[in-house]
């Protein structure tokens, strides 16, 4: 494999940004991903873009694990009264 | 999520619920219904709606027992129908005229830089959660992202469906899927990033 060192221009934060979902899943062929680290090297915007945009999805996920916030609770008696109601009638 | 019940005793409770046993399905609801209650408040956000699509979704999973093969969990089983019995909820409601979401979308210069640049976020996840208001923050900013893409965001990063199930669910292709969630995170990376970037408190 030939590593062009210089001359090459890199892809703009546009594209880095529009495409990070693909980055992230690891979905961009390998080409690809190599320019995305080639621009990630040199860019501290798309870097700190790519470090917040990691932890919002693991935010996301862990504010509702059971515990956090709110537990999820039982289910109110009425309501598994009213269900097994319903099932009787169905 | 904690398993509630084994492969066998999943088995058992099955067979009590198809020969019609009252008490076994009062079991499956006090077993999964509490947490059942709480996918369905994720998704409908109104109170009332999510305890109608519980009864909903468990009296249609009652009615459906005799397809449920055993080969997942009944917990994922049940899971499935709740969101589903969310999603129909949802799409039968009437629609207000969903928010446009460019404005919390990144913008870019002509020659492609992103403007303004963006900020570290330099606390840790973990130290972030030991933060009592984050969760509550991280929460509130969900629900203010448009209908459609929070619906996205929460069956995908949330519930966990696969990318296939959930554009399955929405009747869209996975690629439009993809995008749609890709800008339900910008856009929420948005909505947190003024109370999140810069140092560690």
């Amino acid at each position: 494999m030939s590593e062009k060192p210089s001359g090459k221009p890199y892809i703009p934060c546009e594209e880095v940004v529009t495409f990070l979902w693909a980055y992230v899943a690891g979905e961009l062929p390998a080409e690809k991903t190599s320019e995305f680290e080639r621009h990630l090297a040199v860019c501290p915007s798309c870097v700190a873009y790519l470090d917040s945009y990691r932890k919002t999805i693991e935010l996301s996920r862990e504010s509702f694990q059971p515990g956090s916030c709110e537990p999820d609770g039982e289910m109110p008696e009425d309501l598994i009264q009213a269900v097994l109601a319903a099932r009787r009638g169905a | 999520m904690e398993p509630s019940l084994a492969g066998g005793e999943d088995q058992a409770l099955l067979a009590e619920l198809r020969a019609g046993s009252e008490a076994a399905f009062a079991r499956l609801l006090r077993e999964h219904g509490g947490r059942m209650l709480a996918v369905a408040r994720r998704l409908v956000r109104d109170e009332e709606d999510a305890r109608d699509a519980v009864q909903e979704a468990f009296v249609s999973a009652f009615r459906s027992l005799d397809r449920f093969e055993g080969g997942s969990r009944i917990a994922t089983w049940l899971h499935r129908i709740v969101v589903n019995c969310c999603l129909m909820r949802l799409r039968s409601r009437r629609r207000r005229p969903e928010e446009s979401i460019e404005d919390l979308l990144p913008r870019f210069l002509e020659d492609g830089h992103q403007i303004p640049p963006a900020v570290d976020w330099s606390e840790p996840v973990d130290a972030l959660l030991q933060r009592q208001e984050i969760c509550a923050l991280v929460r509130a900013s969900i629900d203010r992202l448009p209908e459609s893409f929070r619906t996205v965001l929460v069956l995908r990063d949330i519930e966990e469906l696969s990318t296939n199930e959930a554009a399955g669910l929405l009747g869209i292709t996975e690629n439009a899927l993809k995008i749609r969630l890709h800008r339900a995170r910008q856009a929420l990376r948005t909505l947190l990033d003024p109370h999140l970037r810069g140092a560690a408190r």
